[in-house]
């Protein structure tokens, strides 16, 4: 199986998140930048299919130099090879402007699976996996909480997360599949996961080596333009009672009051 | 007046609130026109609920091939009619499945994508709380049609009843579209609850319940009210109650009239998905919980204690 794994590099989780004051794009400058949480769980996937059928997990990432701290965790984690597509130019693109950039850099390692994470914590737009399964055209098994490979029919099977339960989906590969959280126990690195993530391949694109149009990335090309960004007033603490014994009452009360009940 | 396409959120035809929340949108910003895509014989129970709020036009597509394939074959039918109607806006609701197919649909039209909107204005300016909603962004579309994917109870329904003309749109869907078959459907949970993401009030439970059976606390809390049951990402972990239900940054975003936490902390991952909830009640033993550095009305108290309390007192109240 030769399987792709495409992380990105966001804001701390914790990290209190800004935009740029000057062009409105994520801040990734003043807060510690981590592997988006939800990658790991890709990555695991990535690796426990790798484990189980063998082949070799190619990490792919779009973003800033820095953005190879991130490459470097997952390959610690035990990814083989990686690529960062990386370029000044690319900066401020869109969900789909990346999209369009992730699968031309994709479709030129010809894999039978492209495993993502359903959202990333910083644009949690949730939509990656079906804009690379539409730009690459291949099916889309995403919101999977379960896979199931069976390389030697070429097919892949997922449990699709649903409100009430989940929907079982079939495809013939390859394939993109994207996964949620909880769907297994991200490893940690190990130490010699660690030394040895800094031997491993890993290829530097630009946009123009990608085969990227100039006018086709970056904030310029994006689809849409943030018009003004402003601080939320922060939402006040309200009435604070400690309970007497009488607690769900009063809550009654409030709510009777505001005519919530 | 140009039309703005509203995409129909049914299940099995059964139209979801949203719907009327997307219609009324739209209705401030051109002709709605309704697409409705299900499989053969649904479209009958969704006609009545587009006609109450006001579809001027209801484009239908009735086929196993848009119902039993994911996300491509309905985006498919989108960029078709955007193709054709030329549209002002196509509104898609925030649901996981749709705002995929809105996704694929401004990349099959070369279009520029907003989601999360929880208004529109006239002039298609998009607002958007990011960042969990500690910063507000306008936004607007810069590229085609715009694709706007709208968060559910942004918008009151106000019904306007038309008699809305009816198109049978006239496509094959491609080979392409039809990669991904699903073969079976497992309903694992039948609440009768309201969907998470619709509901008007919420319960959650967090790592002060303890235990999964104590979670029976929660739901019998949510059907006094009518409310749908939320949970922690703690309690997720736990495997105490199922990862469809979890609220927050790795989850689901609500914004309810009402949201009541139950035995949750607070912390940012929480936080992230609830704190645009109108009213928000919190119920937690520890004081410096930085749940009550937000909650309208915090009760500090021990949760097995109140819960029950406020259950029976809501019932009392209902009469």
């Amino acid at each position: 199986m030769n399987i792709v794994v495409t992380v990105k590099q966001v804001p701390d989780t914790w990290a209190e998140k800004k935009l740029d004051a000057a062009d409105k794009t994520v801040d990734r400058v003043s807060v510690d930048n981590v592997m988006n949480e939800m990658d790991e769980y890709g990555v695991e996937e990535a690796l426990k299919i790798k484990e189980a059928h063998g082949g070799e997990v190619t990490v792919v990432t779009m973003g800033p130099a820095k953005a190879l701290e991130t490459i470097r965790k997952a390959l610690s984690m035990g990814a083989d090879k990686a690529v960062h597509l990386t370029d000044d130019a690319l900066h401020g693109s869109d969900a789909l402007q990346t999209s369009a950039a992730l699968a031309k850099v994709i479709a030129t390692l010809s894999p039978d699976l492209v495993i993502t994470a359903t959202e990333a914590s910083d644009a949690r737009g949730g939509v990656m996996g079906a804009l690379l399964a539409e730009r690459l055209g291949l099916p889309q098994l995403t919101q999977a909480r379960k896979v199931t490979v069976d390389p030697a029919a070429g097919k892949v099977s997922i449990e699709r997360l649903a409100d009430n339960g989940y929907a079982l989906v079939e495809a013939s590969l390859p394939a993109v599949v994207g996964v949620v959280e909880k769907i297994n126990q991200p490893r940690y690195p190990s130490f010699k996961g660690i030394m040895a993530a800094k031997k491993k391949p890993l290829t530097t694109l630009s946009s123009g080596d990608a085969g990227l149009d100039a006018g086709s990335v970056g904030l310029a090309g994006a689809g849409s333009t943030v018009v003004d960004a402003q601080s939320a007033p922060p939402r006040q603490s309200g009435t604070i009672v400690k309970d007497e014994g009488d607690g769900g009452v009063k809550i009654a009360d409030f709510l009777a009051a505001q005519k919530l009940i | 007046m140009a039309e703005v396409l509203v995409l129909v959120e049914h299940a099995d035809g059964e139209p979801k609130k949203v719907t009327g929340e997307l219609l009324t949108l739209a209705r401030t910003l051109g002709e709605p026109s309704a697409v409705f895509a299900g499989g053969p014989g649904t479209y009958a129970k969704a006609k009545p609920y587009l006609a109450e709020f006001g579809a001027a036009k209801v484009y239908v597509v009735e086929s196993d091939d848009v119902a039993d394939y994911v996300g491509a074959p309905v985006a498919e039918v989108l960029a078709k009619l955007v193709g054709e109607a030329s549209p002002t806006a196509v509104l898609i609701a925030a649901t996981a499945d749709s705002r995929e197919v809105a996704a694929r649909t401004a990349a099959k039209t070369e279009s520029g994508l907003i989601w999360d909107a929880t208004a529109v204005s006239p002039e298609l300016v998009a607002t958007q709380g990011i960042f969990g909603g500690s910063t507000i962004v306008s936004s607007k579309v810069t590229k085609g049609t715009p694709v706007i994917v709208v968060r559910p109870n942004s918008t009151a329904p106000v019904a306007a009843p038309s008699s809305p003309a009816e198109v049978q749109v006239d496509i094959t869907i491609s080979d392409v579209a039809k990669g991904a078959k699903i073969v079976d459907r497992v309903a694992e949970a039948k609440s009768g609850r309201p969907d998470l993401t619709e509901a008007q009030v919420v319960v959650s439970g967090g790592r002060g319940l303890g235990a999964a059976e104590h979670f029976a606390l929660v739901e019998k809390l949510a059907d006094t009210l009518g409310a749908a049951v939320g949970a922690s990402r703690a309690a997720t972990d736990a495997g105490w109650y199922p990862h469809q239900n979890q609220v927050g940054q790795t989850g689901k975003t609500v914004s309810p009239q009402l949201y009541i936490a139950v035995g949750i902390s607070g912390a940012i991952q929480h936080r992230a998905g609830m704190q645009t909830s109108k009213t928000i009640v919190a119920i937690n033993k520890d004081p410096e919980a930085p749940i009550f550095e937000f909650a309208d009305y915090g009760l500090v108290g021990d949760l097995f204690n109140v819960v029950p309390q406020l259950t029976d007192e809501v019932e009392k109240r209902k009469g």
